[in-house]
């Protein structure tokens, strides 16, 4: 059989549950070995396409396939070649870690003897050795998804269906994880990720596609989104009103804004290093004093303030027609 | 990097029955590691058999046919009531599998989704088994005696594995249907405990009032219990074991497949 360009693919994709529209006709490309973040808020139909895509939601109209193979017909086919890990994490929690992989093993239809060799490569892998005979209800929140993702991965599946894997992690069990998706992904599995957090897409996929209220109303590299969403704002802070005051006589129009009741100026920085560099000179050179310098990189919010904005007076018309 | 993955290729109806295996691996596991149910599955029909034979064993001795103690009478209705109780774990378990994303994770595999409804329902008659063995030890120990050969001990075994079956099939539609655990709860107690209480577990059916009567004599856990205490007691079995086997063996073939298709429609959305 001839591997189809694009390993996941979905056009005009639809479903609704009664009279509530979840998806609006959704196109989805992924091309072998990359990785996709579907970024959208809750309730976006983010969940509900990776549950479509996995073969656990029939769907109204549109095309389908994963790896050529059509979701609604070849859905055994389709489940042999994909993994998935959930948002909560579905892993049997009166079993042991080493239990868990070996069960999910078993039913990926390895030998029994396959299964086992199998299941100690992934604790090891995972750093769940320590952990592997207890039953994973005792299991830490980071290490419980670890386990649900290792449990995934134990047929080494070619696709990975990653549905907001380090939503509610605290932020050191988040890198662990960005660090074995990662690894995942240079060893050429073909990835999609669900998020709320355009940090996590920005550091993990090749592609985003921001979507909400079921439809894509954006789609680039991470960079590509960004530059349209707006650039980094450097937000510096004064010890008083006439420090202020000369902040701004010195920066002149590259300060975007002033709050004069927290004695704080924003500026828009274009490149990171050298803007901040001379700021810093010119402030130091005229021994005006910051108490304090934050830079705020854009965030999801950013984004939907600025995608959805723009939405509105772009596609109005159309939506209209729609309706 | 890794050793080779190794498929298992066997033909696809053993692949389906090993599912099940695993399911049943599984489900066993919990019954084991469950402390909190464990301790019931152990005293719960401790405390049945002790409570009833002491609180009514003297009222109730009376209406007894003569040379019957009411211990040796009381038996066969325990073991019914704790059995049909102990269909409720099996609607829990399911309940608490769908509850959690674990069911999702199972129909992602490639594996006989079936296979789990199978492995509580299979693993349901090691934990009644467990349940029954306390109780006859417990019988014994109380004064408990019968004079029943090894082959109507061997009959008794089969009806009341049958009828574990039939009731964990139940418990899988209630399983399947309920909104929570708590609703299974009480959607198996609404169910249970007027079926077993309005029957022969615990008193002869003369002393009652005409309808209920009516009602206690022919519903099916009258037929079950009455031929499990003939066999216990030596008495004649009259029709009620092949009508205990009827309705166990016609619950089992409505139930499952009316269990299974709930829980395929329940996962598909």
């Amino acid at each position: 059989m001839t591997k189809p360009t694009y390993v996941i693919e979905t056009r005009g994709l639809t479903k609704s549950y009664g009279s509530n529209q979840v998806l609006n006709g959704i196109d989805i490309k992924v091309e072998r070995g990359t990785m996709l973040a579907l970024l959208g808020p809750n309730g976006a139909g983010k969940t509900t396409t990776v549950r479509i895509l996995s073969t656990l939601l029939p769907y109204d109209s549109g095309t389908v396939t994963v790896e050529g193979h059509d979701v609604r017909t070849q859905a055994d086919q389709v489940r042999g070649v994909i993994g998935l890990t959930g948002q909560s994490a579905a892993v049997d929690e009166l079993l042991t870690g080493r239990e868990n992989l070996e069960m999910m093993g078993r039913l990926y239809r390895l030998t029994s003897a396959s299964a086992k060799t199998r299941a100690q490569e992934l604790l090891e892998e995972f750093d769940l050795i320590e952990a592997a005979e207890r039953p994973a209800k005792t299991y830490s929140g980071g290490m419980r998804r670890r386990l649900d993702l290792a449990v995934s991965l134990i047929a080494t599946p070619p696709i990975i269906f990653l549905d907001e894997p380090t939503t509610g992690l605290d932020p050191r069990s988040r890198i662990a994880m960005w660090d074995i998706i990662k690894k995942l992904m240079a060893g050429g599995t073909t990835i999609l990720l669900t998020t709320q957090y355009l940090e996590e897409a920005d550091q993990l996929a090749d592609r985003i596609i921001v979507i909400d209220g079921g439809k894509v109303i954006a789609e680039g590299t991470a960079g590509e989104l960004k530059s349209k969403v707006g650039k980094d704002r450097l937000e510096l802070s004064f010890r008083n009103a006439s420090a202020l005051k000369s902040a701004e006589n010195i920066l002149g129009s590259r300060v975007a804004d002033t709050d004069a009741k927290e004695f704080s100026a924003t500026i828009v920085i274009e490149d990171i290093n050298a803007d901040v560099k001379s700021i810093l000179d010119d402030l130091g050179a005229a021994k005006v004093e910051l108490v304090a310098m934050t830079v705020h990189k854009p965030t999801l919010d950013d984004v939907f303030l600025s995608l959805t904005g723009k939405q509105k007076i772009t596609q109005e018309p159309t939506e209209g027609k729609e309706a | 990097m890794a050793a080779p993955l190794v498929f298992d290729k066997r033909p696809r109806w053993v692949l389906v029955l090993l599912d099940s295996v695993v399911m049943v691996k599984r489900s066993s596991t919990h019954i084991v590691r469950n402390t909190d149910q464990l301790l019931g599955t152990f005293f719960q029909p401790i405390m049945f058999l002790v409570l009833f034979a002491a609180v009514f064993g003297g009222a109730i001795s009376k209406t007894l046919p003569p040379g019957v103690s009411y211990l040796n009478f009381l038996l066969a209705g325990i073991l019914v009531q704790t059995l049909a109780f102990g269909s409720t774990t099996t609607a829990i378990a399911i309940a608490n599998d769908l509850q959690k994303g674990i069911v999702d994770r199972f129909r992602s595999l490639p594996m006989a989704n079936l296979a789990v409804l199978n492995g509580h329902v299979i693993s349901d008659l090691l934990r009644n088994g467990i349940s029954t063995i306390v109780m006859i030890t417990t019988g014994l120990l109380l004064g408990f005696r019968s004079s029943a050969s090894v082959g109507d001990w061997l009959l008794v075994v089969a009806i009341l594995l049958l009828f574990t079956l039939a009731f964990s099939w139940l418990g899988a539609i209630m399983g399947t249907v309920a909104k929570s655990v708590e609703g299974v709860q009480w959607l198996s107690f609404v169910i249970v405990f007027p079926l077993t209480f309005a029957s022969s577990a615990f008193v002869p059916t003369e002393g009652m009032s005409k309808y209920l009567k009516i009602f206690a004599e022919n519903q099916p856990l009258t037929h079950i219990i009455e031929a499990v205490r003939a066999l216990i007691l030596q008495r004649p079995i009259g029709n009620h074991g092949w009508l205990a086997v009827a309705w166990c063996v016609g619950t089992i073939i409505v139930a499952m497949p009316i269990a299974s298709w709930l829980f395929r429609r329940k996962t598909a959305n």
